[in-house]
């Protein structure tokens, strides 16, 4: 009896030690998915980032080429609330084999937690060829250099109706003082404001007041303040910035100058940033100052003929970058996404050194939609005129290029005071004030 | 303890299964426990401060997780979804109920099924959750050793070794999970909320200074206080406003349903409907409320940008709009309950409407209002989603629960989140003690 129930007990603890070898086994008999190196065949690399919906369709697309060739699987997934996700993910143990990460700020963060590796030497010499100083240094910190660019957008466009010009006879400005000077023509000939703007964006509320901003600093005092202004050195009580304010209240708190189509000086808060393009395509709305990804809310709206609006110099709409100052300088302000590697598996390395080169960014621009700063990508591959002349800008030597400011500087600022700075300041609050609410963002 | 009497009456019931009742088969039940649980505690220790494996991919076993599974389920088109999680509902179920049917009876193959799924599937779930993919040979250790200690329990106090291994060894997955979910994140948390925005340098109590003085932190902690007292009394002044008048009268559901039908609606969908209510624009009106104002002349208002405190009343009343009818259904449960003697009793008495409702049907539902009334301003006070859609926190209008969220998700500032989380929680404690001793006196009066 007695031994009999020993055995009873026995029993399970046999069975324990049978599974557990037999899970082990089967453990180790699964092959790896990295492998070593060289062989990188039926690897699976997988990117998340902040792009969803479409765009993430046609990203994952444009590696078909690309694995194909090397037989590496990419699996991009992409996450509505990547930018609030990602840094939890990481510090956790969760990375991605690779992160596309959309602001310079976030990719700081990133490599704080010390989980991204450095930029592979071939990425890093990719880059070099690729894409300008200015670039590859958005992707460097403490002199090392981590997260090669992707795709880039361009902000500072001034998107207006080319057959409302011709009607009223002017022509797309080279100055600000032209612009201003056409601004007052085209009230003149229209008797109704000239500008309209959006502020609304939900959380975001007030982000395209930074880009007006922006713009006007980079124009203004030139790209050295930028950078400082950036870096803090500059601060928003400085003069330089109040200066840049002073430029954009011109319009923007010009109640003969606003906002045409929707109401007065105050109804900027209330109206979405996207609701600005209908109002330019039925021709009560002269001109509006928003980066190139206006373009696709121009696809939503309908023309006069009820049809999607033709984007063209001859079309129903079209865009010119808000002039500087001089006539011919062209300083620019854009925004992109980075490449962050977490780890150098020989799969995550290819794909890598694959996102870096002109053949993806043609694989990608040819599908339409985004354009790429890659020097070396063919802008004609771009969807429509008015995307390869944006590439052209960003690919073109001589532009002086600066990354959306709002985006480098710390978070509390630049989506935090800042948005809210821009608020409060169309809702009538004094400027010095508004300077010195967003700098206490600082502290936060 | 009641160890012992329980052994009696268990031996009584199994005489033959003597095996484990005398000092020594107990000793040796108490020494093998005690030991798996040392070994599982190391092993769950090893598994945590175990560094990354280099190739983590090399020893996962295979791809069968609960996240693989959720983003297999995301690439699937949207309408194979329904269908998909309807069926692995309805796996899990019938294995639960297949084991509850047959595993409790005897016999030698049923016993079997006992020990199969004692050991398969506890490894089956810690391979599901998997929370360290590189560290498979702990965790199927750590479950297998885990369900056999769970059946060797079992088994042995089946024999008569004493039910309090048992207890112990049933109630410790409840336990450990709520260490690990629970108490650990608290304690982390108040940690936090004494180090700086990266959690990397100690700076005392610099964090709830800023939530004191600094007008973000200051206005969610006013806000919240407001949303904690008027929320409350309101929605239910009005709920049982409501339930007193349509008591009895006819067509009471139709009445009923009216008011409690916003319940149903998720505290999103409220804040979308109320934005259009709120919408404000110039030129022709899309809200209700800015078109009635323009009908008698008015200029349209910016609702959800007034200041002072305007906007937070705004928010407050979609709150009340959808707590009302909550209130509402559970008072007037109470009130019917309120037996009508008493009633009689007083109007006999003399009294009148108000005094009958003041001095009887009060106190009649006395413990069904502190229940309301607490549960709305737990609600009140962890609010967040109503904050979120109509005003992102803006013009003044944030709270605790949504400057917690804003505070980590946009900032990354995990020092204030957290501080802003401890206050909440004092603000939420004396409402849970309210509540535990109250629960305990009524159980002293049965």
């Amino acid at each position: 009896m007695a031994l009999s129930q020993r055995y009873r007990l026995l029993a399970p603890l046999a069975l324990v030690g049978a599974t557990a070898i037999a899970l082990t086994g089967c453990a180790e008999a699964t092959p790896g998915e990295g492998g070593g190196d060289g062989d990188v065949k039926g690897a699976t690399v997988r990117i998340s980032g902040g792009i969803t919906g479409t765009e993430a369709d046609d990203l994952n697309e444009s590696f078909a080429a690309f694995e194909e060739e090397t037989g590496i699987k990419v699996e991009y997934t992409g996450d509505k609330s990547f930018e609030g996700n990602i840094v939890t993910k990481v510090t956790g143990g969760d990375a991605p084999d690779i992160a596309v990460v959309p602001q310079p700020g976030l990719l700081k963060t990133l490599v704080e937690t010390g989980k991204v590796t450095e930029a592979p030497e071939s990425v890093s010499k990719a880059v070099d060829e690729n894409w300008s100083k200015d670039w590859k240094a958005y992707g460097t910190f403490d002199d090392t250099f981590y997260a090669a660019p992707m795709l880039a957008n361009l902000k500072g466009y001034i998107w207006y109706s080319p057959a409302k010009f011709k009607e009223w006879g002017v022509e797309v400005p080279k100055t600000w003082d032209e612009m201003i000077a056409l601004t007052d023509t085209i009230r003149e000939k229209s008797g109704e404001a000239p500008w309209c703007v959006g502020f609304a964006s939900g959380d975001a509320s007030g982000w395209p007041g930074t880009d007006w901003i922006e713009d006007l600093v980079l124009r203004q005092s030139g790209p050295d303040v930028y950078d400082d202004w950036v870096s803090g050195d500059v601060k928003f009580t400085d003069p330089e910035i109040k200066d840049a304010f002073d430029a954009v209240g011109s319009i923007i708190l010009n109640p003969d100058y606003v906002n045409a189509g929707f109401g007065d000086v105050k109804s900027i808060n209330s109206t979405a940033f996207g609701d600005v393009a209908a109002k330019v395509v039925d021709g009560s709305c002269a001109l509006t100052h928003q980066a190139s990804f206006l373009s696709a809310n121009f696809l939503d709206v309908k023309n006069a003929d009820g049809e999607v609006p033709a984007v063209g110099p001859d079309g129903d709409v079209y865009a010119f970058i808000m002039p500087g100052y001089t006539e011919g300088e062209l300083q620019v302000e854009g925004g992109g996404e980075f490449v962050a590697g977490f780890n150098d598996k020989a799969a995550t390395v290819k794909v890598l050194e694959f996102m870096a080169s002109p053949e993806f960014a043609d694989a990608r621009v040819e599908l339409g939609g985004v354009i790429s700063a890659n020097k070396n990508a063919d802008a004609s591959l771009a969807g429509s005129e008015f995307l390869q002349e944006a590439m052209g800008i960003l690919q073109d030597e001589s532009t002086v290029f600066r990354f959306d400011a709002s985006d480098l500087m710390p978070s509390t600022v630049g989506s935090g005071s800042f948005w809210k700075g821009m608020v409060d300041w169309v809702d009538g609050k004094a400027t010095d004030q508004v300077l010195k609410d967003i700098h206490a963002g600082y502290e936060n | 303890m009641s160890l012992l009497t329980v052994e009696d009456k268990e031996t009584a019931e199994l005489p033959k299964t003597t095996h484990g009742v005398d000092a020594k088969g107990r000793r040796i039940t108490q020494i093998v426990v005690v030991a798996g649980f040392v070994l599982i505690a190391a092993m769950l220790f090893l598994l945590i401060i175990s560094a990354p494996v280099e190739d983590p991919a090399r020893i996962a076993l295979g791809p069968v997780s609960l996240n693989n599974f959720f983003l297999w389920l995301g690439g699937l088109p949207p309408l194979a979804q329904i269908p998909a999680v309807l069926i692995a509902f309805g796996i899990v179920v019938a294995i639960v109920l297949v084991l509850i049917e047959f595993a409790p009876r005897p016999g030698r193959g049923y016993f079997i099924m006992r020990l199969v799924a004692c050991l398969v599937i506890p490894v089956i779930a810690l391979m599901l959750l998997r929370p360290y993919s590189n560290a498979v040979l702990y965790v199927v250790a750590i479950a297998l050793l885990s369900g056999a200690l769970l059946f060797f329990a079992d088994y042995r106090s089946r024999q008569g070794a004493g039910y309090l291994f048992q207890l112990i060894l049933f109630m410790a997955p409840a336990a450990i999970m709520l260490l690990m979910g629970l108490i650990y994140p608290a304690i982390a948390t108040f940690a936090k909320s004494f180090f700086d925005k990266t959690g990397e340098q100690f700076v005392g109590l610099e964090n709830y200074i800023w939530v004191f003085t600094n007008p973000v932190g200051t206005w969610s902690v006013i806000n919240t206080l407001i949303w904690a007292l008027l929320a409350p009394t309101i929605s239910v002044a009005f709920g049982l406003a409501y339930a007193v008048f349509i008591d009895r009268a006819r067509g009471e559901k139709v009445l009923k349903v009216l008011v409690f039908m916003p319940v149903a609606i998720s505290f999103v969908g409220a804040g979308i409907i109320w934005k259009f209510m709120y919408d404000y624009r110039q030129g022709d009106q899309l809200g209700l409320l800015n078109a009635i104002v323009t009908m008698f002349g008015g200029d349209p208002v910016n609702w959800l940008a007034v200041e002072p405190l305007i906007n937070t009343f705004m928010l407050l009343i979609v709150f009340i709009w959808t707590q009302t009818g909550f209130a509402m259904v559970i008072l007037s449960a109470a009130i019917k309950a309120v037996p009508s003697e008493q009633l009689e009793a007083a109007e006999l008495d003399g009294t009148n409407a108000w005094q009958r409702f003041t001095n009887v049907t009060v106190p009649g539902i006395r413990s069904s209002l502190i229940v309301v009334l607490t549960t709305i301003t737990i609600m009140s006070l962890k609010v967040y989603d109503i904050v979120a859609v109509m005003t992102g926190g803006r013009d003044n209008t944030t709270v605790l629960g949504f400057e917690m969220v804003n505070q980590q998700q946009r900032f990354q500032s995990y020092g204030h989140s957290s501080a802003l989380a401890v206050v909440l929680f004092i603000f939420v404690l004396p409402l849970i003690i309210y509540n535990a001793r109250s629960l305990t006196k009524q159980r002293e009066i049965r």
